[in-house]
């Protein structure tokens, strides 16, 4: 029955608990959705059908004997690719991990699957989540679908992708600069980036790992308070989760907040976004004023120095954090035989297997980033670039901090612009890096941060709304996103795939 | 700053990615355009901030010094491109 597709993972959750369906047959509904429409859209990377039946069965199993079945209740889950799963291989988008089987799960894997989640496959993304398009991907890009000549964003396009096209009722992506949000807005879906260390990121392949973070992609705010209920949490193995407790996230959703102050930041208008998204937010403000919200002007004054100060950053991090590929203990080696007949006089064949290596495994973004960031830390400009971006980004936290005294969330576009075509950027990596505008400030001070569709432009394409608060305020950031879907249903809007 | 062609060549070095000619010249103008574009941080005041490498602050976590099971061999070397059984196999590093 396809109609199993058409449901929330909260309404499907409901179904599964009162016996009206079973996690088998919402698990094949899902897959046969995938068959029918993902040669289209080109989402996932890998699937693992089989698995995931027999665990619906033994989840459907122990339902029937009324033994305990966990928070996700055999609801099928996407994962993107960058998270290490001990089945199959794990690649990040990239062919330097083409063949690259880990030894062992990712925890918030392994929350998944304590939860009774169902892992339908890995989800396809920007290499080493590195872009905002997925097409430098190494297995071929992935299409929005909405409209398939366009990107479905990046670096989790497959994630948004698949929640969208209904081929799954829960993802999860990763975020270092807008990777979820972004995405998130561009395929009409909701999108958190938790708290910097509410997540473990144990197991994640790791970009920018100051900035990183694991979050869900769903159809509503509440699917999302469902999900990041399951994978939330400190982890022994990784020293930068935080150590405070889980809120029980949906439970604070039926306690709507009263009365509460939006802050909108005047420095968005200086970057002129899509006359359409302008009219969408400002209808979203309306929506809010409405519920009783008040709108106040806040200033965000290094926003303009928020994409230039993470693209010295995450690269600097990412060159530290990429020098683990060196084709010795995993990871793609260049063929022997060639690299040694290619060696000059004086040339050493460990560095050239190195060098030979990286350059074939790598796609051009990534080498570009490695450039970029090993070039900032090097002796003489490290001052100058890297330091000096620590700084800024000190007074862009102190921004939000002061706008956080004034208001209860930011609140605004979530990109400039809506999707764009596919090729349209690829040869422009800085017009690329400007997607980052509004969403990158949340990364570099740590806050939580999400993408909820809030219109859609002339073209059908959707609009995001983005709303920022505190560290750990993600209760909040839940209740503001949950009272606007309960009165709008651009969430509930799905592309017609056929 | 202005990036030479030698100046690429090294980082190119440095970053163990082998360029060649036509790479070398695509990359000392994408990178170029990188610095250009990072370089209006410069513009900004920062006298007396203090860095900021991470959102949280972090600090020293000990653990009890307990001994646990870690990775078995085998399968730490089953990604490996080339080993012996014991150990990961790479190019003779000094000469022969």
């Amino acid at each position: 029955m396809s109609s199993w597709i058409d449901l929330s993972a909260n309404e499907l959750l409901s179904q599964l608990e009162a016996g009206q369906v079973t996690s088998q047959e919402v698990v094949t509904a899902f897959l046969d959705r995938i068959h029918q429409v993902d040669p289209k859209v080109h989402a996932f990377l890998n699937l693992f059908a089989e698995e995931a039946l027999q665990k619906a069965s033994v989840v459907d199993e122990r339902r029937k004997n009324g033994e305990k079945v966990g928070l996700l209740g055999g609801l099928p889950v996407a994962v993107k690719d960058v998270l290490c799963m001990k089945i199959g291989a794990t690649t990040a988008g990239s062919k330097m991990l083409e063949r690259f089987h880990s030894p062992y799960n990712a925890t918030v894997i392994e929350k998944l699957e304590q939860a009774d989640g169902i892992i339908l496959g890995k989800t396809n993304m920007d290499e080493f989540a590195m872009g905002s398009s997925t097409e430098n991907s190494a297995y071929n890009g992935t299409a929005n679908p909405w409209d398939l000549e366009r990107v479905p964003g990046g670096s989790s396009g497959g994630a948004a992708a698949c929640v969208a096209s209904q081929m799954a009722p829960l993802s999860l992506g990763t975020d270092t600069g807008g990777s979820i949000r972004q995405p998130a807005a561009f395929c009409g879906i909701t999108g958190v980036k938790p708290t910097y260390g509410r997540v473990s990121r144990f197991g994640m392949i790791a970009f920018a790992s100051s900035l990183d973070q694991i979050g869900p992609m769903t159809n509503s705010v509440e699917d999302a308070a469902l999900l990041l209920e399951v994978i939330a949490g400190h982890d022994p193995s990784d020293a930068t989760s935080l150590d405070r407790p889980v809120p029980n996230y949906r439970e604070a959703l039926k306690e709507p907040l009263k009365s509460f102050k939006l802050g909108l930041p005047k420095e968005i208008a200086d970057f002129n976004p899509d006359p359409e998204i302008q009219k969408a937010v400002e209808a979203a403000l309306e929506v809010y004023r409405e519920t009783g919200a008040t709108i106040e002007e806040i200033s965000l004054p290094n926003l303009k120095y928020a994409v230039p100060t993470y693209y010295v950053i995450a690269p600097s991090e990412a060159s530290s954090n990429l020098a683990r590929y060196d084709s010795v203990h995993y990871g793609y080696r260049t063929d022997r035989k060639a690299m040694m007949a290619g060696l000059e006089e004086g040339d050493s064949p460990l560095v050239q297997m190195y060098s030979q290596s990286r350059a074939e495994g790598f796609g051009p973004e990534v080498k570009r980033r490695i450039m970029l960031g090993t070039f900032a830390l090097s002796k003489g400009y490290y001052d100058a670039y890297y330091l000096k971006a620590l700084k800024v980004r000190r007074l862009i936290r102190q921004d939000f901090d002061r706008a956080f005294e004034q208001v209860d969330a930011i609140i605004g576009p979530c990109t400039p612009k809506p999707a764009f075509k596919i090729g349209e950027k690829v040869s422009d990596p800085i017009s690329m890096y400007l997607e980052d505008l509004f969403t990158v400030g949340a990364n570099l001070s740590g806050n939580a941060a999400m993408s909820i569709p809030c219109g859609f432009t002339s073209e059908n394409l959707p609009i995001g709304l983005q709303l920022q608060v505190p560290a750990l305020e993600e209760e909040r950031l839940f209740r503001i996103g949950h009272l606007y879907q309960q009165v709008t249903d651009w969430h509930q809007r799905r592309p017609s795939l056929g | 700053m202005e990036l030479s062609r030698d100046d690429i060549a090294k980082v190119a070095l440095l970053s163990r990615l082998q360029l060649n000619d036509e790479e070398l010249d695509a990359m000392q103008s994408d990178l170029q355009n990188m610095v250009n574009f990072v370089e209006q941080l410069g513009e900004v005041d920062t006298d007396g901030v203090e860095p900021m490498a991470h959102a949280v602050e972090l600090h020293n976590i000990f653990r009890e010094d307990k001994i646990a099971p870690s990775l078995p061999r085998e399968e730490a070397l089953a990604n490996a491109p080339d080993e012996d059984g014991e150990f990961y196999r790479v190019p003779a590093v000094l000469g022969d």
